[in-house]
Order: structure tokens, then C-alpha cells, then sequence
């Protein structure tokens, strides 16, 4: 179930004055059961890339295949790729419209045209995939906490059963405990249901710990396309298109630079300790 | 009427008083102009305006596009209902002379009167526009009218178009990747299919206005008395020529009317 993009191109109001480039030659693939990272400054482009693997938005230029076929096929029921292809837009609480948490994780399956059971279960199945139990189902989804609308708004899109998850910035305005759930239950999901994820986010460290691949853009364009230990190794480049490696990234190097002999290629608290600790029985071994 | 166009001129640097007043007095002098003389000082005022405003008279022209239908009307009905020397006539309808007159007249007329105000708008931002109105018809307050709640309210609406025409978009495309369907279907099947869009539009609509209050008091923000501006509306030298030029044209136009 890959997901290929070929040179594409996005252009708004084109033939105006006002044109302007959001995505310039973006080629990229995106392989069965990834855990991908998207990062970018605010208005690099990635929010209008994830509505361009999903038919919302149409490139004015280049072509996107999905499982070697092109979307822009005469024919090629987009309502099919977007069953196939979950977004789970920034703040997607403000989606939530129904009576109760339980109808509002319907909708989805409702319109793939499931039976009412098959609707049932999937929305149960995908309730409990992120963490909310059956006290939550009749609850108004508005008088929920913003962690839990976030948690029924993701699992609105998860009873649809995609094969690939995109969510934008799926962290955005929640406190640290509710962050970490959040990222905990999709990182789960990714590893238990084989999901193929693609995590936007402008936190280095929340990307670092959990992807295994980044992609970095920047003015429209794809700047990097590796893993995240690579990517971040690149640190003073990251920094010119205004983002940053995570912070412990940046203790490592500054020890290192102080005289330690340490590794400098950390990017998460854990492997930080460790190289800590490494270099200190290192240096009392002496 | 049109959006504003952002460019430098001297239209767009008058008082927005001076710019309301003057399409009154356009408004005025088209219902008073009843003869040929009379249009063609109108055409040429208006034709005069919009060339020192640096507005393309095409971006004018398409403003019209909205009230063809309008004018079509208008025209249609001035053709066969007028009575006078009748030129054509079929079955039950006639043409007349007069007719044609008239509702040649009509269209100019309207043309003119469309012209007029989307040069106000297309010169003129929304801001301006509301601060001109709260000055301007700031004696009216004489007699009870809350004018600045008013021209408050219109500046808030305005500025909530675009905010809430985004957050639509942002909405239908959500709804849409959880497999919504807008277009298909019946008339029933379609406005039901609004129902997920206009609950959280709604409900996010109602956020904002009390997140705005919320700010809006915190700024202690209580009306309009003893409130000044940070760009208090002054009238300029080209205001004073401006409102000279209205009063000539007004005179004139008046002048054709009678004399002529």
C-alpha cells in the first residue's frame, strides 16, 4: 500500500498575481508500516502535503500514485483512497458535531456505507484503541476535557479502518500528560495494527523518540528525506530554515565541545543518559 | 459591491466621509439627471473618478457581473410597459419610442449608480469605511441612534468573513476525509449532509465571539464614549477640493436639469 509522489507541484491561484508556490518538486514514497515524521517551520508546505495524499487538494503539477496507480486517473474514486488514507486534521475536536462520543466515531464507517453492526464494532474497537471506555460513550462530546475530544476526535478517523494515519500536529494545545498519551496511543497503534503513520509536528523531541524516518520541509520544498538520527546530525542546517535538533542533541554536542569524549549522535533523553553515563565510566575508569 | 483594491492614489487617500458623501451625492445626481446632458456630465464624473483612482476599469466592468440580472429586469420591463408612439408591435407586445428611451436611460442609470458605490469599496477598506460611518453619522446620536455600537458591530462582522469562510473550508475538508459527501444527492439528502459542517461552525463561531468579549473587556473596552482613535479621520486639503468638485458637479447637473 505505498503511497508514491512524483515531482509535485502545488501552486495557489495560479495564473494570478497572487500565485504563490506552497510545493515545489516534492518526490518521495511512502512504504507499507512506516512511522514517518514530517517536519517544517509554520507555512513550509506541510499541511498542504498530507491534503495532497488524500485527494482534499489537487497539485497543479507532477502525479501521486497509490499502489502504482495515479489519483488523478479518470475514474479513481477518491472517496475509495480517503477510506485507505485516515488525516486527522490540527485541532480535530473542532470536527466533533454529534449527540454523543459513540455517534460522533460513527459518522466515518456510516458513510463507507458499512452494516449497523460492522458501524458498531468499529467504533467500539476504535474507542477503546484510544484509551476512552464505554463510561464515554453517551457523554456529549462538548463537555469532554480537550485531551479527551482530541482522543474521540482521532478515533472518529480510526473506525475507518485506514491503512495510513496522517495526523496534523496531533499535540497541538494539550498539557504534557495529555501529549504523551497521545503520542503513546499512536505509537502503539503503529506497532499492534501495522498502521503506516505519518506524524506532523514541529517538536523535534516528539519526532525523535518515536519515527523512523523525518522528512523536512522547507519553503515548499523537501530538504530531508532520512532517519532521524542522520537528519538531525545536520543540526546548524536545520537551524537556518528556523528548526532545531531536539535539546539533548544539543547537551551532547556542547559537552563533547567542552572536552568530554562522548558520541554527539543522541536524539533522546535515554540514549543521552546512556552516553553520559558511558563517557563518566570512561573518564573514572582512567 | 467589490473587495478592495490596493493601490496608491489620491482616491484612496480622501477622508472615507468625503468618499461616502460623495457617492450620496452620485446616488442624488443620477435620479435628478433626466436628459443626455445630465448622463454625460455623470459619465463623465464617474469615468473621471475611477481614472485617478488607478482601479482597471475591467475590475470595475466585472463588478457589474452580479446585477446583469437586475438590469436585464429593469430594462425589459421599461421596453414594453412604457406607452408612447409605438415603433413595433406583436402580438401583445409594443414597443415604443419612449420606451427604449427610458429604459436605455434605466441602464445607464444603474450602471452608474453600481459603478459608483464599488468604486467606494473598491478604495475604501472595510475599517475606513466603518470609521467614516461612525464619524459621519456621529450626530445622530443626538437623537438616541448608538451609532458607534453600530459601526462596532458592522467592523466586527466584516472582520469575521474571512475568519469564518476559513474555518468552514477547514471544516467541509475534515468531514470530508472521514467521508462526507456534500455535493451528491437529493435536495433532503444535501441538507442533511450540512449538519456536520454547521454544528461545529456554529459552536466555533460562538467560541470566538465570547473569546472576543472576554478579550475586548480585558482591554476594558466600554462603548464608545470618551474613546479616541489611534488614527483619528482628519479632513485634508484634497477633502475640501473633493467636496468643491461634489457641490460643482450637484450645481451642474441641477443646472442641465432645469435649463435644459
Amino acid at each position: 500500500m505505498a503511497i508514491r509522489l512524483e515531482h509535485v507541484e502545488y501552486k495557489y491561484s495560479e495564473g494570478t498575481p497572487m500565485e504563490t508556490e506552497a510545493l515545489h518538486d516534492v518526490s518521495l514514497e511512502i512504504r507499507d508500516g512506516e512511522f514517518i515524521g514530517l517536519i517544517g517551520h509554520t507555512g513550509s508546505g506541510k499541511s498542504t502535503l498530507i491534503q495532497h495524499l488524500n485527494g482534499l487538494m489537487r497539485a497543479t503539477g507532477g502525479d501521486i500514485l497509490y499502489n502504482g496507480e495515479s489519483i488523478y486517473r479518470e475514474g479513481f474514486s477518491m472517496k475509495e483512497l480517503r477510506r485507505h488514507v485516515g488525516l486527522v486534521f490540527q485541532y480535530p475536536e473542532y470536527q466533533l458535531f454529534e449527540t454523543d462520543v459513540f455517534s460522533d466515531v460513527c459518522f466515518g464507517p456510516k458513510n463507507q456505507g458499512l452494516s449497523e453492526e460492522e458501524i458498531r464494532a468499529r467504533a467500539k474497537e476504535a474507542l477503546e484503541l484510544v484509551g476512552m471506555g464505554e463510561e464515554y460513550y453517551k457523554r456529549s462530546p462538548f463537555e469532554l476535557s480537550g485531551g479527551q475530544k482530541r482522543r474521540a476526535a482521532i478515533a472518529g478517523v480510526l473506525a475507518m479502518k485506514p491503512e495510513v494515519l496522517i495526523l496534523d500536529e496531533p499535540t497541538a494545545g494539550l498539557d504534557p500528560r495529555g501529549r504523551d498519551e497521545i503520542l503513546g496511543q499512536i505509537a502503539r497503534l503503529h506497532k499492534e495494527q501495522g498502521i503506516t503513520v505519518i506524524l506532523v509536528s514541529h517538536s523535534m523531541e516528539d519526532v525523535a523518540s518515536y519515527v523512523d524516518r523525518i522528512l523536512v520541509m522547507d519553503h515548499g520544498r523537501l530538504r530531508f528525506d532520512d532517519t532521524p538520527r542522520r537528519v538531525f546530525a545536520h543540526c546548524r542546517e536545520l537551524e537556518k530554515i528556523g528548526l532545531a535538533a531536539p535539546r539533548v542533541t544539543y547537551i551532547a554536542h556542547a559537552l563533547a565541545e567542552a572536552g568530554f569524549p562522548m558520541k554527539t549522535d543522541v536524539i533522546t533523553v535515554a540514549e543521552a543518559e546512556e552516553a553520559i553515563l558511558c563517557t563518566l565510566a570512561a573518564e573514572q575508569g582512567k | 459591491m467589490g473587495q478592495y483594491y490596493p493601490v496608491q492614489s489620491p482616491v484612496h487617500k480622501l477622508d472615507p466621509r468625503t468618499k461616502l458623501f460623495g457617492t450620496l451625492v452620485l446616488i442624488v445626481a443620477l435620479f435628478v439627471a433626466d436628459n443626455l446632458f445630465c448622463y454625460l456630465l455623470a459619465a463623465a464624473a464617474v469615468f473621471g473618478i475611477i481614472a485617478v483612482s488607478k482601479v482597471p476599469v475591467k475590475h470595475i466592468l466585472k463588478g457589474l457581473k452580479p446585477v446583469i440580472f437586475l438590469l436585464l429586469f429593469s430594462v425589459i420591463f421599461n421596453l414594453f410597459l412604457t406607452d408612447g408612439r409605438v415603433l413595433v408591435q406583436f402580438w401583445i407586445f409594443r414597443i415604443t419610442w419612449e420606451g427604449i428611451v427610458r429604459s436605455v436611460l434605466m441602464a445607464v442609470r444603474l450602471i452608474f449608480l453600481v459603478m459608483g458605490t464599488s468604486l467606494l469599496t473598491f478604495t475604501t477598506t472595510p475599517n475606513q469605511l466603518t470609521d467614516g460611518l461612525e464619524k459621519g453619522l456621529r450626530f445622530l446620536k443626538v437623537v438616541r441612534v448608538p451609532v458607534h455600537e453600530f459601526a462596532m458591530m458592522m467592523s466586527i462582522a466584516l472582520r469575521f468573513i474571512p475568519i469564518l469562510v476559513e474555518e468552514t473550508d477547514r471544516i467541509m475538508k475534515a468531514q470530508t476525509a472521514r467521508g462526507a459527501d456534500f455535493e451528491s444527492g437529493g435536495l433532503i439528502r444535501k441538507a442533511k449532509a450540512l449538519i456536520p459542517l454547521l454544528v461545529p461552525l456554529f459552536i466555533s463561531a460562538f467560541r470566538r465571539a465570547s473569546d472576543l468579549a472576554m478579550a475586548m473587556e480585558a482591554r476594558c473596552y466600554h462603548g464608545g464614549d470618551g474613546r479616541t482613535k489611534m488614527k483619528p479621520l482628519r479632513y485634508r486639503t484634497a477633502d475640501r477640493a473633493a467636496y468643491g468638485l461634489m457641490f460643482l458637479f450637484l450645481a451642474a447637473d441641477v443646472a442641465l436639469r432645469i435649463l435644459l
